[in-house]
């Protein structure tokens, strides 16, 4: 499928806009990874207690694969609210330049703030890598509704991916429902490195998963913060001492 | 399954809100109010994305090491083992996603299966 010209007529209606938005998951790579991940994220969610309602209601409304997995497995191992909810935002601040950095892409002189809200909502990794992809491809004017439709057909495949792995991990023999709950840290670590850039990300991607086995030995309840924090401050030392210093 | 199961409480619902949607969304929120002026390569967002990244990993090492549900029915062995046969085939297909996620998978149902 390719998306017809800039100029043409295709592109007129807003919702015809939306529809080819909708319909571009199917040319990406990416929709099968989030279908396998939320698919985990499910099974995950059936395994720590939580209700299908709540892993559907997450996706929803977090619409944050990593900031999903923190909440399930602290609030699932005992973290109280509040540590619950630093690690999240914590793990949220890179929304931020990713917001910045892609609403300008679909923003006109005209364009009102909260015309951008869904597609601000929308915005996690795989939408702003796609983004810029798809939106240069599509005329400006249009882009706001491109970008809703391809956001609508995400979340979709992830709340359908959600309900199947919840189910798979109830009806499943327990080597099947383990393999699916292998799914999540699997496609988190490779999606994870496949987006690290600069030596920085790979050091606190490495220290972070050697350093918490380590922090989970002093059993102080805030081990996730302390391992990330320790390496990620590493992370940053490294970067420091090659880029800054340099 | 049970309605209770699927539906839930609602006090359930209210944890969500209050420690994962409220804190997640507030970086979108401010994205969007205070778009323009914020230097994306600024040294002090280096640093965050470091720590955001390092507290994934964490997560990530959390489930392999402590694992949930089904998944502690998996020897320990078998996990890691699972974890570094899918970053070898990761590495080896210039970063694979797909290749490293099915080659873990498959290296721990073989093992699963082997061991009986």
């Amino acid at each position: 499928m390719a998306l017809p010209p800039l100029d043409s007529p295709q592109w007129q209606s807003p919702w015809r806009a939306f529809t080819w938005g909708l319909r571009s998951i199917t040319q990406t790579i990416l929709t099968l990874v989030l279908f396998a991940t939320y698919l985990g994220i499910g099974a995950l969610a059936h395994d720590t207690h939580f209700s299908l309602l709540w892993a559907l209601c997450s996706t929803l409304f977090v619409w944050a694969g990593p900031a999903q997995i923190i909440l399930i497995t602290t609030l699932g191992s005992g973290a109280t609210i509040i540590q619950s909810a630093i690690a999240v935002t914590v793990s949220a601040i890179r929304l931020f330049p990713m917001v910045v950095s892609v609403l300008p892409l679909m923003r006109t002189p005209t364009t009102r703030r909260r015309e951008l809200f869904f597609a601000a909502h929308l915005t996690a990794v795989t939408l702003w890598v796609e983004c810029h992809r798809f939106l240069p491809q599509v005329p400006r004017e249009r882009r706001i509704a491109f970008v809703n439709g391809l956001g609508f057909g995400l979340v979709s495949v992830c709340l359908t991916a959600n309900t199947v792995g919840y189910f798979l991990a109830a009806n499943l023999t327990q080597t099947l429902g383990a393999a699916i709950l292998m799914l999540t840290p699997l496609s988190f670590l490779f999606s994870t490195a496949r987006n690290s850039r600069e030596a920085a990300d790979v050091v606190a991607l490495a220290l972070g998963v050697l350093l918490y086995p380590i922090a989970a030995k002093m059993n102080s309840g805030l081990d996730i913060l302390v391992s990330g924090l320790v390496a990620g401050t590493i992370a940053y030392g490294v970067h420091w001492w090659r880029e800054v210093r340099a | 399954m049970s309605y209770a199961q699927l539906i839930g409480d609602w006090q359930a619902l209210v944890v969500l809100f209050v420690a994962g949607v409220v804190p997640n969304q507030i970086w979108r929120m401010l994205g969007l109010w205070f778009g323009g002026g914020i230097d994306e390569g600024s040294e002090l967002l280096v640093w965050v994305r470091a720590v955001a990244t390092a507290i994934l990993a964490g997560v990530i090492a959390q489930i392999v090491v402590q694992p949930p549900g089904a998944l502690a029915s998996v020897p320990d062995a078998l996990r890691y083992g699972a974890v570094a046969a899918g970053l070898i085939v990761f590495l080896s297909t210039r970063r694979s996603i797909f290749a490293g996620v099915v080659s873990g998978e498959l290296f721990m149902l073989a093992g699963k299966w082997w061991l009986g």
